[in-house]
């Protein structure tokens, strides 16, 4: 008899037990992610805030409070402005190309076509390969007097070797070559999210469209674009937010210049508190990516979150 | 016979613009590739035809990059850095996630969201705190700041890829397990871990690569040569003075791209579902 009774008991007693330390060690297996975070990006991030309305440069580490001085000398810059406006430019124009360039490839590679394996593993290349070895390539493409791009130009009779541009030594054009390298950077990325996006659109759907008489433009942006919507916003708040606080392009392809024509925040930043070692200024200047981060990310959130597909 | 000639002409369009993305996107590390090939004296002449071999094509500037630089330094960096990394990331993630799938109710997903939301702080916001802190820890200009520092935002992205695999691998598996007599701890060691182990590979893949993707730490971080990790080295310290290296430059690019390009491509799939997962049901 007891042997039977017991089976039934046992699994009961131990599964409240269970219950009980779910709790515990969900929270120890949490620990040490949140620990990490808290520590390196919480703490740091704090510290930024402070950075920012101190007097702090690293001849003179002192933590004086100096209220919100160091905004106000910034915003007084004009150098800071042409800053902020080329942040946005750079921004907008290169996540803009990138999805136009991204729908376009998505809708090519949806059709089934022999290589398109390789064709995929060829077009992903820019997003996979780390950014500042592209950008090096890229850098040497535009050299001034080696540029292959000129050397096409001229081999197909567009220009003449005495109008060849030079790229990055012009400030519209080396505006230009930043936001072109970006959007190359992540047109891909933009490729691959939209494709996810339209495969998990179910068939059922479009056919039940195509059969109401939808054509190709009506199921492209009436049924189809509205339900992949969702998953196209989180591409591009990766994109927005990636693009906006970059450096790395703007470093190594331009530095900045010419004369401060392709200077973007996260650079700028960089430049003065890293470089010229004005802490306090350099800190101030990073945190005006902050409203732009905060809003781009509640409003995608938000977006996403009433979607609801 | 007009449709054929329509049909033709649609296949050679579709086919035209599939070719043009394909340049567009692969012709600079063709460009590296055949850069990396040249002779200096082809590479610097502005007559000759860019695009193919004018001089025979030689490996002098190969040989040049593992012999008179730093490069295999900074490959030994890259993979120690790697490592490391990757180490820190499973040991914080895999349980961070598994803790966020099994986690019910809007605590959960709160703290998946934050979690994930960390991600998306960018280095350049925190890179000069950071270097203090650096500095404070004693690991000023060494590669063992970025073993510190890559996992802030590998953790976060790790954990919330690693939280999507674990939400669609069924309770029901640990619970049996649990009723078999394994404690709880036991059930995640004994059947959670050994079930998502095509996961954790995808993890250890990505986490390596972002770690070589990465230049912004690696750039506030560490000013000498020989603690410079592979992206580093070659997009900074390839040049002197004011002469680019080009070939040594394209030489390295290219060896430090590959392998890359082929993890990326190996688990892209696995990657879109993964931080696309919360967006789609």
């Amino acid at each position: 008899m007891v042997t039977i009774v017991e089976p039934i008991a046992k699994p009961a007693s131990r599964f409240r037990f269970v219950l009980d330390r779910r709790e515990v060690l969900g929270s120890l297996f949490l620990a040490p992610a949140i620990l990490y975070v808290l520590l390196l990006v919480g703490l740091p991030f704090l510290l930024a805030v402070y950075y920012s309305v101190s007097a702090y440069t690293i001849y003179d580490p002192s933590w004086r409070f100096v209220g919100l001085a160091n905004f106000e000398q910034i915003v007084r810059n004009p150098v800071f402005l042409e800053t902020l406006g080329n942040t946005f430019l750079f921004t907008f124009g290169s996540q803009f190309l990138g999805l136009v360039l991204g729908k376009f490839g998505a809708l090519l590679l949806l059709r089934p076509f022999p290589g398109r394996k390789l064709v995929r593993a060829l077009i992903i290349l820019p997003w996979a390969v780390p950014i500042a070895l592209a950008t090096v390539a890229w850098e040497w493409m535009f050299d001034s007097l080696y540029s292959v791009v000129n050397w096409t130009m001229i081999a197909l009779g567009i220009i003449t070797r005495a109008e060849a541009p030079n790229w990055l030594g012009n400030p519209h054009l080396a505006m230009l070559c930043v936001i072109v390298v970006n959007a190359w950077r992540f047109f891909p990325f933009a490729i691959v999210v939209f494709l996810a996006g339209i495969t998990s659109v179910p068939q059922d759907i479009i056919d039940a469209a195509t059969v109401d008489g939808a054509g190709f433009w009506r199921r492209n942006y009436q049924i189809i674009l509205p339900l992949i919507l969702p998953i196209v916003a989180v591409g591009l708040i990766f994109g927005i937010v990636f693009t906006f606080t970059d450096l790395s392009i703007v470093f190594l392809l331009t530095n900045g210049g010419p004369i401060n024509a392709t200077s973007v925040l996260g650079f700028e930043g960089f430049q003065v508190g890293i470089v010229s070692g004005d802490v306090s200024h350099g800190a101030a200047i990073s945190l005006f990516m902050l409203p732009v981060l905060f809003f781009v990310v509640i409003a995608m959130l938000r977006f996403i979150r009433q979607r609801e597909i | 016979m007009r449709r054929v000639i329509a049909n033709t002409f649609r296949e050679v369009s579709f086919f035209g613009a599939v070719g043009l993305f394909v340049v567009l996107t692969a012709f600079p590390f063709y460009w590296m590739l055949i850069t990396s090939l040249k002779s200096n004296s082809d590479l610097y002449n502005v007559t000759n035809i860019p695009f193919w071999f004018n001089d025979p094509p030689t490996l002098e500037h190969f040989r040049y990059l593992f012999e008179q630089t730093l490069f295999v330094h900074w490959l030994w960096n890259s993979l120690i850095i790697g490592v490391c990394v990757v180490a820190i990331t499973v040991v914080a993630a895999v349980p961070a996630g598994y803790s966020l799938a099994r986690m019910t109710g809007r605590k959960g997903e709160a703290l998946g969201i934050g979690i994930f939301l960390t991600y998306l702080v960018p280095p350049t916001l925190l890179f000069l705190p950071l270097s203090r802190i650096v500095a404070d820890l004693g690991l000023q200009n060494s590669m063992w700041s970025l073993v510190l520092v890559y996992p802030t935002f590998t953790i976060p992205f790790c954990s919330w890829l690693l939280m999507g695999f674990f939400k669609a691998m069924p309770p029901e598996i640990e619970e049996a397990a649990i009723v078999d007599g394994c404690s709880l701890f036991g059930a995640f060691v004994k059947m959670a871990i050994p079930l998502s182990l095509p996961a954790i590979l995808t993890v250890v893949i990505f986490t390596f690569t972002l770690t070589l993707q990465e230049f912004v730490y690696a750039l506030t971080f560490i000013s000498s040569s020989a603690q410079k990790p592979i992206t580093l080295g070659v997009a900074t310290d390839l040049v002197r003075g004011d002469i680019f290296f080009w070939g040594e430059i394209m030489a390295g690019a290219l060896l430090a791209s590959i392998p890359v390009a082929i993890a990326y491509n190996l688990f892209l799939d696995r990657f879109i579902s993964g931080i696309t997962g919360g967006a789609v049901k």
